[in-house]
């Protein structure tokens, strides 16, 4: 082997300009695969905690048919407490669980005493939403960026709506709401923050602390809305779900029907789908960097073997088996696939180091100054490179095999 | 002994309108140890004659036997197998491999076809390389040789695997005179030192005399045996005994 792997070596340096044109278009493919990858990578993943840690959590779970409705706020679709009870025993029980959270939303009236306007009201526990949406904090813009600005009689005010109603932290503000029975409730409560809207369904969402919620409303058992999860790992987010749902032994049907649902954050937030076409988009730019490993060495193997045809005859006039003829070709290939990768895997994690330090900012919707920070998993690594090599083998395999089945006789007599 | 055994050997080129009778029941014996021409003016046969002696070919009818072994019909592998083991090949453009050194070049079927470990290797090619003067030049590459200097590699590379049939093609067509004959001389110390079987076809006539059996082809038919070095080959037959090979 190591000798097949000098004699290919060589050959490539023999055409010193032709391999540095494929060494180097490898390497460039390479090179965008692996920015492209740990840009958007870094992006989607970005963004997937904005929303995650922020505001949605990793899975939500609802009554049956709560998500359908969730525009209008039902409080008739919340869960009752048997439910509750049945559900934080599950959670409890999946050590994959990280924290979770109980909400009660509700739709409300939002005055200043002069002016009044609706608001989605999240009622919570502090710490527990806290625990499970640790950027939950970090979208305090103004005010006390700590669990306390949730305390009992407290207010957080979503951006959009204070700018429009001129709130401003320490105002005093009344939230009244219908409850499930049609009887109405009021409560006074201080603005103790003004919140940045989050990626997602957030943009009008007010908090205020869960037992106020169920003042308000005049709840007597513990029945909520929603409750929030957070997962150690995200990517297991389908897995600690399936889980949930066997622990409440939710069916199909249960699923789809009045049982108890239970979503992850791809099912809840549109941004799902953007984050799909970004990896759609990304095995695309990796079928162009087949493509590119495709064509070029492709080429320059029908090259190789074209211009190496007497070279072909004298090797097997001398007793050389087909398939070792075959091997040298292909070992050619895998020599320019391995080097075009390494190149490429060598500059790519340059450039996105580069990118990683220089800390370029960029927007996205509401949040300016975001920093990108492009990283990339060493799998993906692996992958770009071992798709190149294993790439680069195929595409050496018709022209080696060309080469093995040429007769020497006639490969000795061409010109 | 005989080394090889033609009878009625044929072969003929068929395209679609034409029919070339290359070779037409050409028969004839070649003892071992034999240094040998076939020679002949251009479209003669020698050519043919010889890539069917070196399975390279096949006949398109006769019975050809090379080294006790039917060699009309092999297959490809077979005929693969039976070349790495039996026949050294030369050829009139040397053929050298251009990105392997001198040394590596004579190395190269040890390495590709014989797969031998690789002291002996080592032992072998150095060996040779001596055996043709080529040993202060196995570091250079076949571009910083000569003509006769890469003829040389040519020929330690065809012996290097111990066969009983050296096969050349107009070894010297590529030579200026004095280095012609020098490559006929040593091969022919060769076959003195090594008791292997030289055959090479030439249209040389500067270098025919160093044959010491010559067979003259023309048009496809062997016209005449000439024995001219009847006595040189069995006494190097006597002195092949005495050697032992490498």
């Amino acid at each position: 082997m190591f000798n097949l792997v000098k004699i290919a070596a060589r050959n490539i340096r023999r055409y010193k300009r032709r391999s540095l044109l494929t060494v180097s278009l490898i390497a460039f493919g390479v090179v965008f695969v692996l920015v492209f990858v740990a840009v958007t990578a870094s992006i989607k993943d970005f963004m997937i905690a904005q929303i995650t840690d922020s505001y949605l959590g990793a899975l939500q779970i609802h009554r049956g048919g709560y998500v359908a409705s969730i525009e209008s706020l039902p409080l008739n679709m919340n869960l009752p407490p048997a439910a509750v009870s049945q559900i934080e025993k599950t959670l409890a029980g999946i050590k994959e669980i990280e924290a979770y959270s109980e909400r009660i939303k509700f739709g409300a009236l939002f005055s200043n005493f002069t002016e009044t306007t609706n608001i989605r009201i999240n009622g919570v526990y502090p710490e527990k939403e806290c625990a499970a949406l640790p950027q939950m904090l970090s979208r305090i813009s103004e005010g006390e960026k700590c669990v306390r600005a949730l305390e009992k009689g407290k207010i957080l005010v979503p951006k959009l709506l204070a700018q429009g109603f001129g709130a401003k932290v320490g105002d005093t503000v009344v939230v009244v709401a219908t409850n499930k029975d049609g009887s109405v409730n009021g409560k006074t409560v201080l603005v103790s923050g003004i919140l940045e809207s989050a990626t997602g369904p957030g943009g009008r969402d007010g908090y205020i602390n869960f037992d106020d919620a169920r003042e308000i409303l005049r709840m007597s058992g513990n029945e909520v809305s929603e409750i929030v999860v957070r997962v150690k790992s995200l990517p297991q987010v389908e897995e600690v779900a399936q889980s949930i749902r066997v622990g409440l032994g939710l069916g199909e049907k249960k699923q789809k029907g009045g049982g108890i649902e239970v979503h992850t954050w791809s099912q809840l937030s549109p941004f799902a789908n953007i984050a799909s076409m970004i990896d759609l988009m990304t095995f695309f730019i990796k079928l162009m960097l087949i493509a590119i490993v495709l064509i070029s060495i492709l080429n320059v193997m029908i090259m190789a073997v074209y211009e190496r045809v007497r070279e072909i005859g004298t090797i097997a006039a001398i007793g050389t088996l087909p398939h070792k003829i075959l091997s040298l070709f292909l070992v050619e290939g895998f020599c320019l696939g391995v080097t075009g990768a390494v190149v490429g895997v060598v500059f790519g994690l340059g450039i996105i180091l580069a990118l990683y330090i220089s800390k370029i900012t960029f927007n996205f919707g509401q949040a300016t100054g975001l920093i990108l920070a492009p990283t990339i998993a060493p799998i993906e690594v692996v992958t770009a490179s071992l798709m190149v090599i294993i790439v680069s083998v195929l595409a050496s395999l018709q022209p080696a095999f060309k080469a093995s089945r040429m007769e020497p006789i006639d490969a000795l007599r061409h010109v | 002994m005989s080394l090889i055994v033609a009878k009625n050997l044929s072969k003929t080129y068929a395209t679609d309108s034409v029919e070339v009778k290359a070779l037409q029941e050409v028969s004839f014996e070649i003892e071992a140890g034999a240094f040998l021409a076939f020679i002949g003016p251009s479209g003669s046969g020698k050519t043919t004659l010889l890539n069917l002696v070196g399975c390279l070919d096949k006949p398109t009818g006769g019975e050809l036997q090379v080294a006790e072994m039917n060699v009309a019909n092999l297959g490809r592998r077979q005929a693969a197998e039976f070349r790495g083991q039996n026949i050294g090949f030369i050829f009139q453009s040397f053929n050298l491999i251009p990105v392997l050194t001198a040394y590596e070049n004579v190395e190269y079927p040890l390495v590709m076809v014989q797969e031998l470990r690789p002291a002996e290797r080592r032992d072998r090619v150095l060996k040779l390389l001596k055996a043709v003067g080529m040993l202060e030049q196995k570091n250079q590459m076949p571009e910083q040789l000569s003509g006769g200097q890469k003829q040389r590699v040519a020929i330690a590379r065809a012996l290097v695997t111990q066969p009983k049939l050296v096969l050349a093609d107009e070894p010297t067509a590529n030579l200026d005179h004095d280095t012609a004959y020098m490559i006929l001389r040593l091969m022919k110390q060769m076959r003195d030192n090594f008791g292997i079987t030289f055959v090479f076809s030439t249209h040389d006539t500067r270098i025919i005399g160093e044959a010491e059996i010559i067979y003259s082809l023309d048009d496809g038919r062997l016209l005449q045996r000439d024995e001219r070095g009847k006595a040189n080959v069995q006494s190097s037959e006597n002195r092949s005994a005495k050697h032992t090979a490498v």
